[in-house]
C-alpha cells in the first residue's frame, strides 16, 4: 500500500521542520542579516525621517530580497548532498508534490519570520505604526512568491559547484516583479494608500507560482541529480 | 521482469555503458563485477532512472520503467555509496522518514528491520556519530523496510566487518526466496546460498 499524498507532504513538513529547529543558527542568519542591513541606511543616509521614510519600501525590500537569497541556498544543496533528495526522487511519489511542500517549509522558515521582523526594521525608518500591518502583509506574500521562484534556481543550481553567485543571478530578474509590486504596496501604506491593487499582483503572482514552480523545480532537480 | 537493453551512456566525453543487455526474473541475483571505472555505478543509475542512457531501455514487467516511472520506483529501492541518510536526525527518525513516504509504517516494523541488521543498539543516536559502517546497517534496514521488489545495491558490503557483510549476503538470500530480484555492484564475489546468481561483467 502506498503512502498518501497529504501523508507525504505531512513527512516532509514534519522532517524539514525537525531538521530546522536542530540547527537554530542557520535559521537566525538571514534574519539577523536583514536587521542589520535596514540599521545601516538609516547610519548611512540621513537622520532626516521624512527622507528616511521615502526611501523605506526600497530598503525593506531589497533588504528581504537579498536575505531570504542567502536562506535559498539550502533550500535542496542539503539534501542533495547527503543523497536523501535522490530517495525523494525514487520514492515512487510525486517530486513535484515533495518538493512544493519542502518550499512552504522554506517560506514558513524564512518568509515568515522576515515578515514579522520587518516592522522592528520599519520603525528605524520611520514607517507610521499604523502601515504596520500592510508592510508585514506585503512582505509575507511577496516572500512566498519569491521562495517559489528561489525553488526553480535551486533546482538549477544544484549541478553547480558553487552555486551561491549563479543562485543569485538566476533569481534576482526574476524577482523584479514581486520587487516592484512589493515596494510599492508598502510605499502606498506609508502614505496612506490603497494597498488592494499591488497586493492582488503580488497574490496573482504567487498563484502562477504555486501552480507552475513546482512543475519546474522538480524537473530541475532530476537534471541535477544526474 | 527486469529487461535491460542495450545500454550505452556517455559521461561526457566517455563511452561508459556500451551495450549492457541483460535480464532478471524473480528469485535471481545479477552480481555486476569490473574493475573500478567499468561503470558499475553508472550502470546501476541509469536503472534506477537517475541518469538518461543515450540509448537502450530498462522495462519492468514488461512496460519501460521511463513511462511509467512512479510505479517503478515503487517497486525498486536504491542504495548506493553513500547511505542516504540526514546527519541530525536518528537512525530511527530517517527510517521513518524515508520508509513512510513510499508506504504507512509502524514502530514495530522499523524496530524488526533495525533489528535484522544489527543497528538496534544506535537506532537512537544521531547519524552524523554512527560510523560508516554503523551508517550502512541503518540504510541496509531501509531497503528491508522499503518492500520493494528490485533492490539495487551499489557494493553493499563497503564499511561493514565480516558478521556485517555475511549479513548483506542472507540479507540477500531472504530478498530471492520472496521472489525478489537484486542487481548488487561487488568487488569479491559473493556465496549466496539460495537463489540464482547471474554474473556480469563489465568491460573498461
Amino acid at each position: 500500500m502506498k503512502t498518501g499524498s497529504l501523508d507525504v507532504a505531512r513527512l516532509v513538513i514534519a522532517r524539514d521542520l525537525r531538521l530546522a529547529f536542530r540547527k537554530p543558527s542557520q535559521l537566525l542568519q538571514p534574519l539577523m542579516f536583514f536587521m542589520i542591513v535596514a540599521t545601516l541606511f538609516p547610519l548611512t543616509l540621513t537622520p532626516e525621517m521624512s527622507r528616511l521614510r521615502d526611501a523605506a519600501p526600497g530598503v525593506l525590500w531589497v533588504g528581504a530580497l537579498l536575505s531570504s537569497l542567502l536562506a535559498l541556498e539550502f533550500l535542496f544543496r542539503e539534501d542533495a548532498q547527503d543523497g536523501t533528495l535522490e530517495q525523494f526522487a525514487l520514492s515512487g511519489q510525486s517530486l513535484t508534490w515533495m518538493l512544493f511542500a519542502k518550499t512552504c517549509v522554506h517560506w514558513l522558515l524564512t518568509g515568515l519570520p522576515l515578515a514579522l521582523s520587518a516592522p522592528v526594521a520599519a520603525v528605524g525608518l520611520g514607517v507610521p505604526a499604523e502601515a504596520m500591518w500592510s508592510v508585514v502583509a506585503s512582505v509575507a506574500l511577496g516572500g512566498f512568491a519569491l521562495s517559489l521562484i528561489g525553488a526553480i534556481s535551486a533546482g538549477l543550481t544544484l549541478g553547480a559547484r558553487r552555486g551561491g553567485v549563479l543562485l543569485s543571478l538566476l533569481t534576482l530578474p526574476l524577482a523584479v516583479p514581486i520587487l516592484v509590486f512589493g515596494a510599492d504596496a508598502t510605499h502606498r501604506a506609508i502614505t496612506g494608500g490603497d494597498i488592494g491593487p499591488p497586493m492582488q499582483l503580488l497574490g496573482a503572482i504567487a498563484v502562477l507560482g504555486v501552480t507552475l514552480a513546482p512543475l519546474a523545480a522538480s524537473a530541475a532537480v532530476r537534471i541535477g541529480l544526474e | 521482469m527486469l529487461n535491460v537493453s542495450g545500454l550505452h551512456l556517455w559521461r561526457g566525453d566517455r563511452h561508459v555503458l556500451r551495450g549492457v543487455s541483460f535480464a532478471a526474473t524473480a528469485g535471481q541475483c545479477v552480481l555486476l563485477t569490473g574493475k573500478n571505472g567499468a561503470g558499475k555505478t553508472t550502470l546501476l543509475r541509469a536503472i534506477a532512472g537517475l541518469l538518461e542512457p543515450e540509448e537502450g531501455e530498462v522495462s519492468w514487467r514488461g512496460t519501460p520503467a521511463r513511462k511509467s516511472r512512479d510505479e517503478f520506483h515503487a517497486d525498486m529501492a536504491y542504495l548506493g555509496h553513500e547511505p542516504p541518510l540526514k546527519g541530525d536526525l536518528s537512525g530511527r527518525e530517517n527510517l521513518r522518514f524515508s520508509t513512510g513516504i513510499r508506504r504507512p509504517v509502524t514502530a514495530a516494523e522499523i524496530d524488526a528491520a533495525l533489528a535484522r541488521t544489527g543497528a538496534s543498539a544506535f537506532a537512537d543516536r544521531s547519524v552524523r556519530m554512527l560510523s560508516a559502517g554503523q551508517k550502512r546497517r541503518v540504510a541496509l534496514a531501509g531497503v528491508l523496510l522499503s518492500g520493494a521488489v528490485l533492490w539495487l545495491l551499489d557494493e553493499p558490503t563497503t564499511n561493514l566487518d565480516a558478521d556485517g557483510q555475511q549479513l548483506v549476503a542472507r540479507l540477500i538470500e531472504e530478498q530471492l526466496g520472496r521472489a525478489g530480484i537484486v542487481v548488487a555492484a561487488v568487488h569479491h564475489s559473493m556465496n549466496l546460498a539460495a537463489g540464482e546468481v547471474v554474473p556480469l561483467e563489465l568491460a573498461a
